[in-house]
């Protein structure tokens, strides 16, 4: 009766075909209560070779599956799922995103005039974390070397004060007004008979070049609170934005965070009926579960409704339920979710941030061969 | 003249007072031995193992002429009375006798007529009989014979009646003495002999040194108070002496007044004097404090008010006793449990709980004078045995006896009756003691008390309405005081007071339950007002280990620089809101995960989020002082400031303004010149012409600004004023804005601080399903050892309290009462805002993208910065300074001081054999020097450079000398023993040596 039989020619599994067990783990981390399993991802193309099974990413599979689908946009924000891809790759992206795309952002401040309570330093600190309306594709970066001009630099001025016997005012990011000139304070020179220097070298008015002629280069949000003065208080100061990457300084990173989850699958192990069904429904606070009515009959069966909603709370996998239902997140659906802080919008910002990662590859290529 | 209480206790110790910040700034602070009189009746000293009990019972009185103290103690069963005055202990019966107590049989009775009493008595009286002393006459001539030397002295030899005089004046001089009669003065001593002889009869009625209702708080009023009369008396007895000489020369001119010998200022001096050094220093009240007066410490706001409640003990604290220190169950709601310092002050130094009156004594004639009619018998109207008779109470007012009540828990509720309705003042405290017999009435100042609602069986006075009319602000706590709701108890009377923490609100009751309930006669106000000012700002402090929130004292008050975005804690308590410290705060709301994390975060250490550091997280602005003055000399010349000379070569003195001070708003750098100032190089003649000193007569000095290398300082401001000796001082405010580095402390509100291990790129960093990224991670082993489930809470109950919009409460003790939120609660709060009842989120790693293998603890706790930051610490040096005398290498950072290799690191190189190390580190490295040795007489001798021969001095040739290496400290020594007539002398070996190349 017995025979050998083969491992790999095991009836009930199909060849070129994961066992289902395992193919759980390759794509799905399983939520428990405790905590969650299978979080790792499977990248060697060979895990599976020893039960014939090719886990390679060949670039036409990827392209046959790879979709991106956008599930919300606004001018600062996106939502998209994108299916089909490694975490590794989603996650280069999200972190590109936050600290290699480049952004304009006030980087030296010359102060005038500061009688207010707030520090220079920190006056300084709150001016450049004030997220500024300039495309920064249009701007090159200020090397060490390099003396600041039209191409490079962005000169604003705020001259704000408070008259004595006047109540307080409140310095807003408004008032900071664009120089299209060029810096407006004159460098100290020991040489008399020089020429005074400003501190930027404007070839040109900025006003006049095409790519800013229709859209002048302000700040994003007017109502930021810079500062606010008493009686007899005043503030004057130029400050000179630059071209820079979030990885040098939070302030310019072009999003407010750029984050994905993967996506939520929610399963009913069982057929929840009557009182359980209603319970579940109950506990879930972002409503993943709902209610079918199966007629007179069969009364009330819990289904799931709405897994994207699932916020991971394990509320409905608490104590004795963790039989009832299983929570999963999909390895390669991941909604991605980025929040611009202005400069570009958040499409925009992602396509940038494929094409660094883009230009990454190919100094790699070009460095090896 | 003030006296207090007949406490059977030891010495009433003297805790101390917090005092008042004065307008200058300062608190006097002091604790002291009470004033007034108090008796002890026993005392315990537990040495060691041996525990020796030593039956005393002692009396410090004190009014105004006179300052002593009257100690009755038990030896080989006889009793004695010790006083500075008599130079031997005296027997007990003596002085009876000496009192006009002629009879013993009316001694007896005195102290009570149970036989026991007689019988411990008996020896006391054998003695005294054995003296042949029975009548006063007999008894006053005895004593005579021992006044001490001192006394006698200045007595001349006669001896007749200063024994009398003594009893008169010092003996329990609190106690009232009219016409010569001592007769009160006799119940007083008969009545603490009882109280001795009940403590040798049963030992349960030994008194408590460290119970808190036998302890005195000085206050600033009193110290001063003291010091005024001290003062007082000093420049009246100088005038006195000034007037008495004047009068000796006979012939005046014009007639003596008497204003002009008064010393003018020297009240205003002395006072001055002592307030600005703390030294209390009377010697007619044998006072020699130190510290009494205090600088109120403006580090933070907390820890101002956190000095200002603080009581130092009187005594010094290196006693190692361990019950004073210890926790005293007395002091609950009264002093804090928590807020004590680690170290040597642990336990002694105190703090004043939230809610803790501390009384300033009350007129007593109308007060004595109310017990007597509310029926106390008078003292001269009883026979002795009437005195203890079963059933009646002494009534003893602030330590005086008054006399008797047949009735004391009705005279008790009369005199409370009257005080609740404002008839008497609300800190006069009535306590009927039971066991002694004794209905005590204290109005005196320095005790503390607590206000309490009254009930009656358990059912609060105050009703729903009068705490809207509170809230409504028709009625204020005095309001409540006067109606009677609320009362103030001291620590005695809550012995007389059931306590409850809550109101009964259930009416159906167990009856069992209702006969405690029917008892109740107090209900707590609220129990988070059992901590002090510092405590209440940790939320949830009973879910913590005891010794967290001590140690989460001492440090909240270090901070010392202002915090550049200072935030309201998520996590607040009533004590926060009612001290302002959520207007204020010191500290900033972060987002910790606890996890593990890049192996930066050991032993405490926690890793931080660049991005929150850029966009301003921890960032500090530290203040320092500088001031320059400018000298006036001897010879009537002047430092001066003069302009800079703005050239190229001086750098330097770039941030000078026109006049040569630098100007506010300036970035200044190591090395730069704040004042450029110059001073004359002859300060001691008088040189110039009239037109003052010439440019050349000057030499330069400017202040050189000596701060961190490659740091942005800013002059924030520059202060001109004159010192005390009308000099011109210069005072520069220099500001440092810092951002969190590497090494700095941070420290939440558990005593769970933490030094920054790393600082890790935001992409690296975890974050959460909703893009929430932590601003630090948090090491889980911080918690087993710990125990600091209140950080937990305040994890839970911030992030319930950022996703609902409401601030959460973690006041101590809280939960029954609605100022603390329950964890159920709060769990349900995250479940309805999509978070894990446990607070755990799912989250994704930063550098991999795949989610981590569990969920993590993750949200909002309150950290504050302390002021430990690397900055000003690190140090390190190659070569540098030495000193002058060794010509080794200084020592300390101020210094630029080398790092010493110190004993135990040289017994671990010598134990690893590492000898040109050892070499290396303690001569070539340290204070190398060449000597000449001269080889016959073992001496050292010396390089002649102009004949380029080497020398020794004693053989006076230079054949013998060898040149060799010796530390200078060697070479030190041996001249020093040299000049003790001590001769070192070294034996060289020739040796083909191996270490030439070495040396």
């Amino acid at each position: 009766m017995s025979s050998k039989v083969s491992a790999l020619d095991m009836p009930d599994v199909p060849m070129g075909q994961l066992p289902e067990h395992l193919h759980l783990q390759r794509t799905r981390v399983v939520c428990k209560a405790d905590a969650p399993i299978h979080t790792e991802g499977i990248q060697y193309s060979g895990a599976y070779a020893s039960i014939g099974v090719d886990n390679s990413v060949g670039v036409d599979s990827f392209c046959k599956n790879f979709k991106v689908k956008v599930v919300r946009l606004t001018n600062d924000e996106i939502e998209f799922d994108m299916i089909g891809i490694d975490a590794s790759l989603a996650n280069a992206f999200r972190r590109i995103l936050i600290a290699e795309v480049p952004t304009m952002a006030i980087e030296k401040v010359l102060m005038v005039n500061n009688t207010s309570v707030v520090a220079d330093e920190v006056l300084a600190h709150r001016l450049g974390l004030i997220p500024l309306n300039a495309d920064p594709r249009l701007f090159e970066y200020l090397s060490e070397n390099d003396a600041p001009n039209e191409r490079n630099t962005i000169v604003y001025k705020l001259d704000v004060s408070c008259k004595k016997g006047s109540p307080r005012v409140t310095v807003k990011s408004d008032q900071l007004k664009w120089l299209p000139h060029g810096s407006e304070l004159q460098m100290d020179s020991h040489d008399i008979s020089a020429k005074a220097k400003s501190y930027t070298s404007f070839s040109c008015i900025q006003d006049s070049l095409p790519e800013f002629s229709k859209k002048p280069l302000g700040v994003k949000f007017d109502d930021i609170i810079i500062a606010k003065l008493g009686p007899g208080q005043a503030i004057e100061l130029e400050a000179h934005a630059v071209k820079g990457i979030g990885k040098i300084h939070a302030k310019w990173s072009p999003v407010a965070t750029a984050w994905y989850r993967m996506l939520p699958e929610v399963s009913l192990l069982k057929e929840v009926t009557g009182d359980d069904a209603e319970k579940l429904v109950k506990k879930c606070p972002v409503n993943v579960f709902d209610i079918e009515d199966l007629g007179n009959a069969g009364g009330k069966k819990a289904v799931v409704a709405n897994p994207r909603a699932c916020t991971l709370c394990r509320e409905c996998i608490r104590g004795v339920n963790e039989e009832l239902v299983e929570l999963k997140r999909v390895k390669d659906h991941f909604i991605f979710t980025v929040e611009s802080t202005g400069a570009l919008s958040p499409e925009e910002l992602f396509i940038e941030a494929v094409k660094i990662l883009e230009d990454k590859c190919d100094r790699v290529i070009s460095e090896l061969s | 003249m003030a006296a207090t209480v007949v406490g059977a206790a030891a010495a009433r110790q003297a805790a101390a007072a917090i005092v008042g910040s004065g307008s200058d700034g300062d608190a006097l602070e002091e604790a002291a031995a009470a004033a007034g009189s108090e008796r002890e009746a026993a005392a315990a000293y537990n040495d060691g193992n041996l525990i020796l009990i030593r039956v005393t019972a002692s009396v410090t009185s004190s009014t105004h002429e006179t300052k002593s103290k009257t100690v009755f103690f038990m030896d080989k069963d006889k009793i004695y009375l010790q006083l500075n005055q008599f130079s031997k202990p005296i027997p007990i019966m003596v002085i009876m006798k000496a009192m006009g107590m002629e009879s013993d049989q009316e001694i007896v009775q005195m102290v009570g007529r149970d036989p026991r009493y007689g019988g411990l008595l008996l020896p006391s009286i054998q003695e005294c009989a054995s003296e042949r002393i029975y009548t006063q006459q007999q008894a006053l001539d005895y004593l005579d014979g021992k006044v001490g030397s001192s006394n006698s002295a200045r007595a001349g030899n006669r001896k007749e009646g200063l024994a009398k005089a003594i009893l008169l004046d010092v003996f329990l001089a609190n106690v009232p003495v009219f016409r010569g009669n001592f007769r009160p003065r006799c119940v007083y001593a008969a009545v603490m002999l009882r109280r001795m002889l009940d403590a040798i009869l049963n030992t349960d009625t030994f008194d408590d040194k460290d119970y808190v209702g036998n302890k005195r708080l000085e206050l600033s009023g009193q110290l001063v108070s003291l010091l005024f009369e001290d003062l007082f008396k000093s420049m009246n007895a100088f005038a006195l002496e000034l007037v008495n000489r004047a009068y000796e020369h006979a012939s005046r001119s014009s007639p003596l007044d008497f204003i002009h010998y008064i010393k003018q200022d020297f009240i205003t001096h002395g006072l001055e004097k002592a307030i600005s050094t703390g030294n209390w220093d009377l010697k007619r009240f044998k006072m020699h404090r130190k510290g009494v007066s205090q600088v109120v410490s403006r580090l933070s706001y907390i820890a101002a008010l956190g000095h200002m409640t603080r009581i130092s003990p009187q005594f010094e604290k290196t006693r190692k006793v361990s019950g004073p220190r210890a926790l005293q169950p007395s002091q609950w709601g009264m002093l804090c449990p928590c807020d004590t310092p680690e170290g040597e002050g642990c336990g002694l130094t105190k703090n004043l709980a939230l809610m803790t009156h501390v009384t300033t004594d009350e007129e007593e004639g109308p007060l004595i004078s109310l017990c007597h009619s509310l029926g106390v018998e008078d003292l001269g109207l009883l026979s002795g045995e009437e005195l203890h008779a079963p059933g009646s109470f002494l009534v003893i007012f602030n330590g005086l006896i008054l006399g008797k009540h047949r009735q004391p828990q009705r005279f008790a509720s009369a005199m409370r009756k009257l005080r609740r309705c404002g008839k008497i003042g609300e800190f006069v405290s009535i306590f009927v003691n039971e066991k002694q017999h004794c209905v005590y009435v204290a109005s005196d100042g320095g005790r503390v008390c607590r206000p309490l609602v009254i009930a009656d069986k358990g059912i609060s006075r105050i009703k729903e309405h009068h705490m809207k009319e509170l809230r409504d602000g028709v009625r204020t706590f005095d309001d409540f005081l006067r109606d009677g709701l609320v009362e103030y108890l001291d620590v005695n009377e809550e012995n007389n007071a059931l306590i409850a923490l809550y109101e009964c609100v259930n009416d159906m009751d167990d009856s069992e339950d209702d006969i405690k309930k029917s008892c109740i006669t107090h209900i707590e106000i609220e129990p988070l007002t059992l901590l002090g000012v510092c405590a209440g700002l940790i939320p949830f402090p009973h879910h913590n280990q005891s010794p967290r929130n001590t140690y989460q004292l001492c440090r909240a008050d270090t901070l010392l620089y202002l915090l550049v975005y200072p935030q309201r804690p998520l996590l607040t308590t009533k004590t926060i809101e009612l001290i302002g410290y959520d207007k204020l705060g010191a500290g900033q709301n972060a987002t910790v995960a606890v996890m593990s994390y890049s192996g930066y975060d050991i032993e405490d250490a926690i890793v931080m989020n660049k991005s929150s550091l850029d966009r301003g997280f921890g960032r500090c602005i530290a203040m320092k002082k500088y001031s320059v003055l400018k000298e006036i000399y001897g010879n009537g010349t002047s430092d001066r400031i003069v302009r800079p000379r703005k050239d190229k070569d001086n750098q330097r003195m770039q941030i000078l303004d026109g006049d040569g001070i630098a100007a506010p708003g300036e970035i200044i750098r190591n090395n730069d010149i704040y004042v450029n100032k110059e001073t004359p190089i002859n300060t001691r003649d008088k040189t110039g012409g009239p037109m003052g000193l010439k440019d050349e007569d000057y030499k330069r000095t400017p202040a050189v600004y000596k701060g961190p290398e490659g740091e942005t300082t800013v002059i924030d401001r520059v202060i001109l004023c004159s010192d005390t000796n009308d000099k011109l001082c210069i005072k520069f405010i220099i500001r440092h804005t810092r951002r969190p580095e590497v090494g700095d402390k941070f420290s939440s509100r558990h005593g769970q601080k933490g030094v920054c291990g790393t600082i890790v790129q935001q992409e690296d960093f975890p974050f959460s399903e909703r893009g929430i990224c932590p601003d630090l991670i948090m090491n889980p082993h911080g918690f087993p050892s710990r125990m600091t489930i209140g950080k937990m809470i305040e994890l839970l109950g911030g992030k319930a309290g950022v996703s609902c919009g409401r601030f959460h409460y973690g006041s101590a003790f809280g939960e029954p009462s609605g100022n603390a939120d329950k964890v159920e609660d709060i769990s349900y709060t995250l479940v309805k805002h999509g978070f894990s009842y446990s607070g755990k989120d799912f989250i994704y790693s930063g550098i991999t993208g795949y989610p981590l293998q569990a969920y993590i603890f993750m949200g909002p706790i309150y950290y504050q910065k302390l002021k430990h930051m690397v900055l000003d610490k690190m140090h390190a040096r190659a070569s540098g300074p030495r000193v002058m005398l060794t010509r080794q290498p200084t020592e300390g950072r101020s210094r630029d001081g080398g790092l010493r290799l110190g004993e135990m690191e040289r017994d671990c190189l010598i134990a690893y054999g590492a000898s040109m190390l050892i070499f290396e580190r303690l001569m070539l490295s340290s204070d190398p020097y060449q000597v000449q040795v001269c080889r016959k007489c073992g001496l050292l001798g010396y390089y002649n450079h102009k004949l380029k021969t080497a020398f020794c001095s004693m053989c006076k040739n230079g054949e013998n000398i060898s040149t060799m290496k010796l530390p200078y400290a060697c070479k030190l020594l041996f001249q020093e023993l040299q000049s003790m007539n001590v001769v070192p002398r070294l034996k060289l070996v020739k040796h083909d040596c191996l270490m030439d190349g070495w040396i």
